[in-house]
């Protein structure tokens, strides 16, 4: 296909007095893994909704392999697979059943027995739904948006709630299907997972798209800053530690100060001759290399988790 | 498309009948708890009286097939809110479907019941002869489907369970006692026999109770079973039209009006029955017969 996979122009979108979507725009190419990194509430969800067709924006254009999703029924549906923020099924439905229940709505769909050994759930084949973890449930819905072997996969926050293990299966599982050229766009408000897993990110914050380039291309927008986290023994005047020498910007998150400096070396010293000038003390300092949490903070001047 | 529409109704029929046989409390509602009524019901009203033997089994057929009512609402509703419609709508699948194969697994599931009461009724109970069978099945038919659009579309204009089972509530009871099905219609004043006949239930139970009894012509039969099969097709396409896969879909401003819609077959069969119909007299007439056979069999009385 020529032209962008997903196509977002100037997407608005109100829930009653509150502003979902204020003016959101962005491509996805063919066989791109696409990330919407933002805190909860940033509109996330409400775009990949509209994507999929769930919701109707109150302006602007959403396109997916050229169509319009919410008018274009079942052949846009056959060219999707989508994982919902949270997926339900009745609780006495056996996973087999549920892989062989979507797959026989498509024309086109993969093997159960295919699905079930490539997501680890073999052995649950015959278990109820209301018998599955947390992690088996997300292999288990990641599953069936794949049954129709879809152009373009929707992943919204799919590893939310997960531990750390099952959280890295997840990713084993995407990074197939970016082997697999397939375009996924992928939500989360977890670093970790946008650095590691997409090739553009687009960062997302009141509705707004704030910045969109590859992880390594935000965070040399990060102007190459370390980030210093300190805990002090007494609380410091606003503004103080952004004066200290190479501080590009100072904040101050639920009592820790966290410092982006241009010259760590330079900064730990100067922050430690103000401490004792003050008759203060450092009671922790951890210095991280930038990562796009920084690119966030700097742009938005909070955290993600916010 | 039409192939699509019917194979999805039917993977979806298959799979709800199979979750439904999982499901201990429906199993109890749906089969256990019509057969306790009918083995209550006949031990003190019936006394070995089979006339009302047959008739009870009417009536209990009636509570049957109406628990569609009840059943498909709470689980369109349950699904809704739990969010398992929002993942069958990422699907290629239409309300139509989703819709269809609620109303024909809950037919499929009925079957046997109302197959077990009449077996029970006719070997257990003792009653003479099997009823009017072939009206039987066909009021089962209709009656299973229009309750379950009933169904579908107060699930359709709640929003919540809780508001769901306050309406089933209500409608319940009156579809319960106001229609024949529990006390005969012939008992009460003349007013509520003439309101009786704008409910959809009254059509459901004096039908299955005439075919029970074999007291009413085939012609007869035909007019509820008539009553229903429309009161069916505005029914269905009103719970299509208000169907909601999201729990935070707003209703259309129309819904009230698509309600009141759906009552329109019944407001004029009723209307013509009470003016110009002789419905409620054939039933006071089949009532007084009952009696007489009753009161003709000494050792018999109810």
């Amino acid at each position: 296909m020529t032209g962008p996979v997903i196509q977002v122009e100037g997407l608005y979108k109100n829930y009653g007095t509150v502003t979902a979507l204020r003016g959101v725009s962005f491509s996805v190419e063919e066989g791109e893994v696409f990330g919407l990194l933002g805190p909860n509430g940033a509109g996330k969800t409400t775009t990949v909704e509209i994507l999929e067709g769930m919701r109707t924006p109150d302006r602007g254009l959403a396109r997916v392999c050229g169509l319009n999703p919410e008018k274009s029924g079942s052949q846009f549906k056959e060219m999707i697979g989508a994982v919902l923020q949270s997926t339900s099924l009745p609780d006495k439905i056996r996973v087999k059943e549920a892989i062989d229940l979507f797959a026989n709505f498509y024309r086109v769909h993969g093997n159960t027995n295919d699905l079930l050994k490539r997501f680890q759930l073999e052995e649950k084949r015959d278990a109820f739904y209301s018998q599955l973890s947390g992690g088996q449930k997300q292999r288990l819905a990641i599953a069936m948006a794949l049954v129709n072997n879809p152009q373009v996969v929707f992943l919204d926050e799919p590893t939310a709630g997960l531990d750390p293990q099952v959280r890295r299966e997840i990713y084993d599982i995407i990074e197939e299907l970016k082997r697999g050229k397939k375009t996924v766009l992928l939500t989360t408000h977890y670093i970790e997972e946008a650095e590691r897993l997409c090739d553009r990110v687009a960062i997302i914050d009141y509705g707004r798209v704030i910045k969109i380039g590859t992880p390594r291309e935000l965070k040399h927008a990060s102007a190459g800053t370390t980030r210093i986290e300190v805990r002090l023994a007494k609380p410091v005047e606003n503004g103080v530690l952004g004066q200290l020498d190479a501080v590009a910007n100072a904040r101050e998150f639920d009592g820790t100060y966290v410092l982006h400096s241009t010259r760590a070396p330079l900064t730990i010293v100067a922050l430690v001759k103000h401490l004792e000038s003050d008759s203060n003390e450092l009671q922790s300092l951890e210095m991280f290399s930038p990562s796009l949490e920084d690119v966030f903070i700097e742009l938005t001047g909070r955290r993600l988790r916010d | 498309m039409a192939s699509n529409v019917i194979r999805n109704t039917w993977i979806l029929t298959k799979i709800r009948v199979r979750l439904a046989m999982r499901n201990r409390t429906f199993l109890f509602f749906s089969l256990v708890m019509p057969l306790g009524f009918l083995f209550f019901f006949v031990t003190i009203f019936s006394k070995g009286d089979t006339a009302w033997t047959a008739y009870i089994l009417g009536a209990i057929l009636t509570m049957t097939v109406m628990g569609s009512f009840w059943g498909l609402s709470v689980q369109l509703v349950m699904f809704r809110e739990a969010g398992i419609l929002r993942r069958f709508r990422l699907a290629p699948l239409g309300a139509g479907p989703m819709l269809a194969s609620s109303i024909l697994s809950n037919y499929i599931l009925v079957l046997p019941s109302v197959a077990i009461e009449i077996i029970v009724t006719k070997f257990m109970l003792h009653m003479q002869g099997w009823g009017n069978l072939w009206a039987i099945f066909l009021l089962v038919t209709i009656g299973s489907a229009t309750f379950s659009s009933f169904g579908l579309i107060v699930a359709s204009v709640t929003n919540t369970m809780q508001e769901t089972q306050v309406i089933n509530q209500v409608i319940w009871t009156a579809f319960l006692f106001l229609s024949g099905a529990t006390v005969p219609l012939a008992r009460f004043p003349h007013w509520i026999q003439g309101a009786s006949l704008f409910m959809p239930a009254t059509y459901l139970a004096t039908g299955l109770e005439n075919a029970a009894t074999n007291l009413a012509t085939h012609a007869e039969i035909i007019t509820d079973v008539i009553a229903l099969g429309i009161g069916l097709l505005v029914a269905f396409e009103i719970s299509r039209r208000l169907f909601r896969w999201e729990p935070e879909a707003k209703l259309p401003g129309s819904a009230k009006l698509w309600v009141v819609a759906a009552m329109i077959p019944f407001i004029a069969f009723g209307a013509y029955e009470n003016v110009k119909g002789d419905r409620l007299v054939l039933i006071r007439q089949n009532f007084q017969m009952l009696n007489s056979a009753s009161m003709a069999a000494p050792s018999k009385s109810h």
